[in-house]
């Protein structure tokens, strides 16, 4: 993937991102200031900073990582969901599902790409391919990142 | 004299319905419990939702937009004032529209009936707004997925709306909650508002997506608050009806043994005279 960096050319910056990751079943970071965070997006995975220019994108199952500001790094995996930077730095991240990576199970993450994938063989309708695609592709970046 | 049975049926009947009102209290109590500890981590995800629609301030510049309003109700009664509040919230809005503009004021605004409560309501004041209706809500403490059904359902529903306004009540304490709308858009709305132009390298896939999944968040965040609510409230309304029920079974207590003694003192008048006569 390529990493692309913007900086907001505009008068209102803030020095800290304000950054909230929430999820139905948990939150992460609730406005806590952060050095940077990198996530997937259908639009190509990207960091962002503060002063990153005020965008919207759509998660694509993946690994979100957020950087502290004592340097070191968490990461979590994420289903689903979408990504806010506004101009006044804060960013939101509200995905579907998130939870740390180390809590995954590599053997579980296999046997639901496994029977992701068989559902996608069985499938008949437009809409169920399309179901069964999106399960293939959360079990594909479950593997990838619980390995 | 009232009849001795009848006061004792009565006071059996009260007896019953005091240990009913009671069990459902601490089955609700149980259930707030739960839903106020959801509500704990829903809350940041409500505000975040809401972030970019209060950064981007969209306003509607058309005379009457298509309107659409959400009622987040539940199928479960018992619950105090909190479905009949966003009920006459609705009625409110949509008796100002008909005085400031006449009966066809409210031909552009469609309501989405989410629980039996609110269905009930307005398929006997409006039925015509009526959109759609769902049921089953209230058994179980709302996910992730019912809010994304019902984002679904307004999405599908063919009526293109130009805002929408989500009616549910905010929890603010357990005696207290509020009836708070949150504003939606169309998707048409959001693009062509100029506060959203700030926002870097947007494309229609993009906005689509994040406006759909932003709606699904939306209507979980005030589901969870709706059920909290209702659940503080329906737990209050049973510990109000237990406590009348106790009352009334102290004054009928009292009247009981006036009457079993009338009762018995009249038997005796009976027995004394009857000897007397002797």
């Amino acid at each position: 993937f390529g990493l692309r960096r913007m900086m907001s050319t505009s008068s209102v910056r803030s020095a800290d991102m304000s950054f909230t990751f929430a999820a139905p079943n948990a939150v992460h970071y609730n406005a806590a200031v952060v050095r940077q965070v990198d996530v997937p997006s259908f639009s190509g995975a990207f960091g962002i900073l503060p002063s990153h220019v005020p965008s919207l994108a759509v998660l694509k199952p993946g690994v979100v990582t957020v950087y502290e500001e004592d340097g070191t790094n968490k990461k979590f995996f994420v289903s689903s969901g979408s990504v806010t930077i506004n101009d006044d730095s804060s960013v939101q991240i509200l995905a579907e599902e998130a939870h740390k990576v180390e809590d995954l199970d590599i053997n579980a993450a296999k046997e639901v790409l496994a029977e992701a994938q068989k559902a996608l063989g069985a499938a008949s309708s437009e809409v169920d391919k399309a179901e069964a695609q999106i399960a293939v592709e959360v079990g594909e970046a479950l593997v990838a990142a619980a390995q | 004299m009232p009849n001795l049975k009848l006061i004792a049926m009565r006071l059996k009947s009260v007896t019953n319905i005091q240990k009913i009102t009671q069990s459902m209290k601490m089955v609700s109590a149980a259930k707030f419990a739960k839903a106020e500890r959801d509500l704990k981590a829903a809350r940041p995800l409500g505000i975040a939702a809401q972030q970019f629609y209060k950064s981007a301030d969209i306003q509607s510049d058309k005379e009457q937009p298509k309107e659409i309003f959400v009622a987040l109700t539940s199928d479960r009664g018992l619950a105090g004032a909190v479905h009949s509040n966003i009920n006459k919230n609705i009625r409110a809005q949509l008796e100002a529209k008909i005085a400031a503009g006449g009966p066809s004021a409210i031909d552009n605004c469609k309501i989405i009936c989410v629980g039996d409560k609110s269905r009930a309501f307005f398929s006997r004041f409006f039925p015509k707004q009526i959109l759609m209706v769902g049921n089953e809500i209230g058994r179980l403490p709302p996910t992730f997925n019912d809010a994304s059904k019902v984002a679904n359902a307004i999405l599908s529903s063919g009526y293109d709306y130009d805002t929408g306004k989500l009616l549910f009540n905010y929890y603010k304490s357990v005696v207290s909650n509020e009836t708070t709308e949150l504003p939606i858009y169309s998707q048409e709305l959001v693009l062509s508002s100029e506060n959203v132009s700030v926002y870097d390298s947007l494309d229609a896939d993009v906005v689509q997506s994040y406006m759909e999944y932003s709606l699904a968040s939306l209507i979980y965040y005030c589901m969870k608050e709706g059920a909290t609510s209702e659940q503080s409230s329906r737990m209050s309304a049973m510990d109000n009806s237990s406590k009348n029920a106790g009352e009334m079974i102290d004054k009928l207590t009292i009247t009981f043994n006036r009457t079993r003694q009338a009762v018995i003192t009249g038997e005796l008048i009976e027995i004394i005279s009857g000897a007397a006569a002797l």
